[in-house]
């Protein structure tokens, strides 16, 4: 972006294109579907937590009248799983149930309490196994296996990487500071509950319409499950009703509506029940996390060993990526010289985790982030100072190799710390009150796909006609967030004209060019660019047959607000859908189409693709909270967060996706947490979902929500469109530990793992007044057999992105002598 | 499990109920809640379903001009009731200033709590034409929802009481000056 450009579109607070529908009921999401002949699917899940399946007797529930057909594992031999690696799931468990809730028969019949009665009249005879409820158990227990592909126990993955000797760092630091953290899991809880409707077309084409945020990979699925030509299906993507990664992992109903529908040549219908979202979850990794970091003493990093273990549940689901995320994205908020990240992701026998908004990421910054208030109040440092004295700079390398462009943290921390008043309140407000700060930053798109290829990873095709209409098609997802809306914005302003001039085709893979989804905050700045290519070559045509019927240059032509005309002669001028059909009589049917690739990433070790994207964005936040010390309850008055976002694309849209991460965020800090409990022994043991409720699941309502001011920093980035980075996920990250900071200089306990109750404030007050550590937190890291680590030579110390082999020698030796010296 | 459950042979209910000022006649399975039956059975699908269980108000609709969770209220319990859905809310074309204050704010993400938040505002508006931010926010505070976090639909709400008002006061004042003249 040189010389500042005036926009119509871009930059204007405008009512979404897809407003109107949502206010007036009009728009339909899966659920509000209905087809003539539609039947109904119910689903009978496991009531056992680990256990085997012996015998499934269905001829009672098949013969119940109304009942069209019973489905169970058999029918479904070929596992799914959205990453390649961890295909391990399968629509209906054969054989192996391990979580309550895993699905193993369906029932479709007339209506849903038919299917409902009929579920009861399955017999099932389980042979029940022992459960795995923790990490630290699935560890201890290896022999006692949730699945049999991986390379030992139940150890899911394994992953280390090491960019510098981090050892020597650490030795060579005047601090080493080492601090445990916990991250409780939760669940997305998007208010629409899953659903899918199923049609099977004349002659053996399947059309699916479902609440997903990535149709293109449930397309993929549902092409392997089902053993059928991808090109004779077609998923469509409804509006979610919410999403937050919720919805990004193909689920077990969709293959068995699909299956189901195809079977009886009638459509089938399924809604999941509000339990049923608890059970299928693919919510927050519980994440235990030990951090050694060493400082300078001037407060300086010089390098940092990161541990993490991660409680996976019982399916693979994104867990490959959810493991590199709790450590890949940590360097990008500070320098940090050298940095060493061991990861390890443990099956256990409950729902499975997934990606939720910040997917990996809010975990590690929950840790980071506090212990640099430690090393702050240890050092004597203002924690705003000592954060801002290391931000990392533009245009510059990680040690981990990430490529970091535009970079505005510092001017976000410098916004937060005069907009809350930081100097006069941080260590100065009376007892029970305090202000806490926290920083980070999130990739604006993940830049490899999840199965490689080197195709685009997202297409736009936009169609013109001499009525003036403007249709423009993107397997993109509207989610919420307003994707329909940054499509129209970017074809409006490239072609001067109003967004209500553009109609949107989303999410239809029988329709749209292919777009990999709504995750990854990736969906403005790729699906942006490729509809800024389509549109600028619609705009190269609209130009050249304006110019010539204007008899004009080119170069003179201007489309603005709807008039194509010539600069400076205000009688060479024409309506825009004039222009089209002098287009379209010189150039034939109008069609163009863009396409986007993420750069390369300048990382060439394996598995240097996790991590790397386009543009990062950047987020600082300070929290105010009251502690009261007899109940322990803690009330948040205000919260001010500034995010680096390149350019707010329709500012009422990108506040509105701020203040909505900082809500998900505080209800994560206080209160969110997808927790178990074990039976008593006479009852089985088992393992059970603690609250499979909106009523037992805590979540923050309207009087609990403090006011958020919001800051926007626009410094335009030249690889995303207009300048646009994300900004669904970054804000939520730096809350929880600007929470825990703030509850430090409110009352001087630690809190050291999410949700920060009143109960544990009050066990840390008690410690405090007893004369103990005034810590809750997490004691112990369990001995894991994290692998030998990738070894990679900082660009900073001379190196070129490649596994370096003789590094790792070379620094296994020297701690070999340095352990014998 | 020996005894094999027999469906039991239900007949339908059936019952008037004055919908968005138009009246409807409607038969349904017994069981169901005024919920499914606005659905699954009048096809006005406007109104959301996030618990079934009372808990996130996402099917709030107003049964005689009171908020009410329709997933909680049987419909054979309404003979005789009007019902004022999301789709009652535009006048026409012309959209109520609940729901131009929301388009205009931000009230509206995902769109999925809109109509259950829209219609609990009506109520609420209807019975307070000035509530104060706090009372809006104590209003709203049985509608769950999970993109805005309330803030742009407090905003809403707000904006839209005041374009109320001043459309009563202006309207009111051309009244007077009618009726002066």
């Amino acid at each position: 972006m040189n010389a500042p450009k005036k926009f119509d579109v871009i930059g204007h607070a405008r009512r979404r294109v897809d407003g109107r529908d949502k206010v007036t009921g009009a728009l339909r999401y899966a659920d509000d579907l209905k087809l003539p002949r539609m039947l109904h699917m119910k689903l009978l899940r496991s009531p056992h937590p680990h256990a085997l399946i012996e015998a499934i007797d269905v001829a009672r529930a098949q013969a119940y009248p109304g009942v069209h057909l019973v489905l169970t594992g058999k029918d479904f031999p070929v596992p799914f799983g959205i990453m390649p690696v961890a295909q391990d799931e399968h629509p209906l468990a054969p054989e192996h149930v391990r979580y309550v809730g895993d699905p193993v028969a369906a029932v479709v019949a007339k209506d849903e309490q038919t299917a409902s009665e009929a579920l009861a009249l399955i017999d099932v005879k389980y042979k029940a196994l022992p459960t795995i409820s923790t990490p630290e158990e699935a560890l201890a227990q290896p022999e006692a296996r949730i699945h049999d592909y991986t390379d030992a126990g139940n150890i899911h993955r394994n992953q280390s990487f090491e960019f510098g000797d981090v050892e020597e760092a650490l030795e060579k630091s005047d601090h080493v500071f080492e601090d445990l953290f916990f991250y409780e899991g939760d669940n997305h809880m998007a208010m629409e509950q899953h659903a899918s409707l199923a049609r099977a077309e004349g002659d053996g084409k399947l059309t699916i319409w479902s609440s997903t945020q990535d149709p293109h990979y449930l397309h993929r699925q549902l092409a392997r499950v089902l053993q059928m030509s991808a090109a004779h299906i077609r998923v469509i993507a409804c509006d979610n009703g919410g999403g937050f990664g919720g919805k990004c992992d193909p689920a077990g109903h969709e293959f068995v509506v699909s299956k189901a529908a195809l079977m009886l040549g009638r459509p089938v219908k399924i809604c999941l029940t509000r339990e049923e979202v608890f059970y299928l979850h693919r919510g927050r990794h519980p994440v235990l996390m030990k951090f050694r970091t060493g400082v300078t003493k001037e407060g300086k990093l010089t390098g940092m060993h990161l541990q993490t273990l991660l409680d996976g549940g019982a399916y693979g689901s994104h867990g490959p990526a959810s493991t590199f995320y709790t450590g890949v994205l940590t360097p990008l908020t500070y320098e940090l010289p050298r940095f060493k990240f061991e990861a390890c992701r443990m099956f256990t026998n409950k729902p499975a985790c997934g990606p939720k908004r910040g997917h990996g990421t809010p975990q590690p910054r929950f840790g980071q982030e506090i212990q640099l208030d430690k090393i702050a109040e240890k050092l004597k440092l203002d924690p705003a100072q000592l954060r801002l004295n290391m931000v990392t700079k533009p245009n510059t390398l990680t040690a981990s190799w990430l490529k970091i462009g535009s970079n505005s943290l510092a001017e976000c921390i410098r916004q937060v710390v005069d907009g809350s008043g930081w100097k006069q309140k941080h260590g100065k407000l009376p007892q029970g009150r305090g202000v806490g700060i926290a920083c980070s930053s999130y990739m604006t798109g993940a830049g490899v796909s999840i199965y490689w290829n080197k195709m685009p990873h997202t297409g736009v095709q936009l169609s013109l006609d001499r009525s003036g209409q403007v249709t423009v098609f993107c397997g993109a997802t509207e989610v919420g967030q307003g994707s329909d809306d940054v499509l129209a914005a970017v074809v409006a302003e490239t072609l001067g004209i109003t967004t209500r001039e553009v109609r949107c085709i989303t999410g239809d893979t029988g329709i749209t060019p292919i777009d990999l989804g709504s995750y990854s905050s990736r969906v403005t700045l790729m699906m942006g660019n490729a509809a800024l290519q389509a549109a600028g070559r619609a705009r190269e045509m609209l130009v050249a047959a304006a110019a010539e019927q204007l008899e004009v240059l080119p170069e003179s032509i201007v489309l603005s607000q709807g008039r194509v005309f010539a600069a400076g002669d205000a009688n060479k001028s024409m309506s825009f859908a004039e222009c089209v059909v002098y287009a379209e009589t010189k150039f034939g049917t109008l069609g163009t189409v863009g396409s986007y690739t993420p750069p390369k990433p300048p990382g060439k070790f394996k598995a240097a693709g996790v991590g790397p994207s386009p543009a990062y964005s950047f987020s600082a936040c300070v929290v105010e909270v009251e502690v009261d010390e007899h109940t322990g309850w803690i009330t948040v008055p205000k919260i001010w967060v500034a995010h680096d976002i390149g350019r707010a694309l329709n500012p009422t849209l990108a506040h509105g996706q701020v203040i909505g991460g900082i809500y998900m965020g505080l209800g994560e800090a206080l209160m969110e947490e997808q927790v178990f409990r074990r039976l008593p022994p006479k009852l089985s043991n088992a393992l059970v979902h603690k609250i499979p409720s909106l009523l037992e699941y805590k979540s923050i309502t309207s009087l609990d929500m403090p006011d958020v001011e919001v800051y926007l920093v626009e410094d335009p980035d030249p690889n995303c469109p207009f300048g646009a980075k994300e900004v669904g996920q970054g804000p939520l990250l730096p809350v929880m530990p600007a929470v825990a900071n703030a509850v430090f200089d409110a009352v001087g306990v630690r809190i050291d793992e999410v949700p920060i109750t009143p109960e544990k404030i009050l066990r840390a007050l008690h410690l405090k007044r007893e004369g103990k550590n005034p810590r809750v937190g997490p004691d112990h890291f369990p001995d894991v057999p994290y692998v030998e680590p990738t070894y990679v030579i900082p660009p900073g110390e001379g190196g070129d992105g490649t596994e370096s082999k003789m590094a790792v020698r070379k620094s296994a030796n020297t701690r070999a002598e340095r352990a014998a010296s | 499990m020996n005894a094999v459950a027999k469906p039991t042979a239900q007949r339908n209910a059936h019952i008037r109920l004055r919908v968005n000022g138009e009246e409807v006649e409607v038969s349904f399975a017994p069981y169901k809640t005024l919920l499914e039956v606005l659905r699954e059975d009048l096809d006005l699908t406007g109104t959301k379903h996030g618990c079934e269980l009372g808990e996130c108000g996402a099917c709030a609709v107003l049964v005689d001009g009171e908020p009410l969770l329709s997933c909680l209220k049987l419909a054979i319990e309404c003979d005789g009731s009007a019902i004022e859905t999301i789709e009652g809310l535009a006048a026409g074309a012309e959209l109520h200033p609940l729901q131009a204050a929301f388009s205009d704010h931000g009230g509206s993400q995902c769109g999925y709590c809109t109509p259950g938040v829209l219609m609990t505002a009506k109520a609420l508006l209807d019975a307070e034409p000035n509530p104060s931010r706090e009372r809006i926010k104590e209003a709203l505070s049985g509608n769950l929802c999970r993109c805005t976090g309330y803030q742009q639909i407090v905003d809403s709400v707000e904006d839209a009481a005041r374009i109320i008002n001043e459309t009563t006061i202006n309207e009111t004042t051309a009244n007077q000056k009618r009726a002066g003249a």
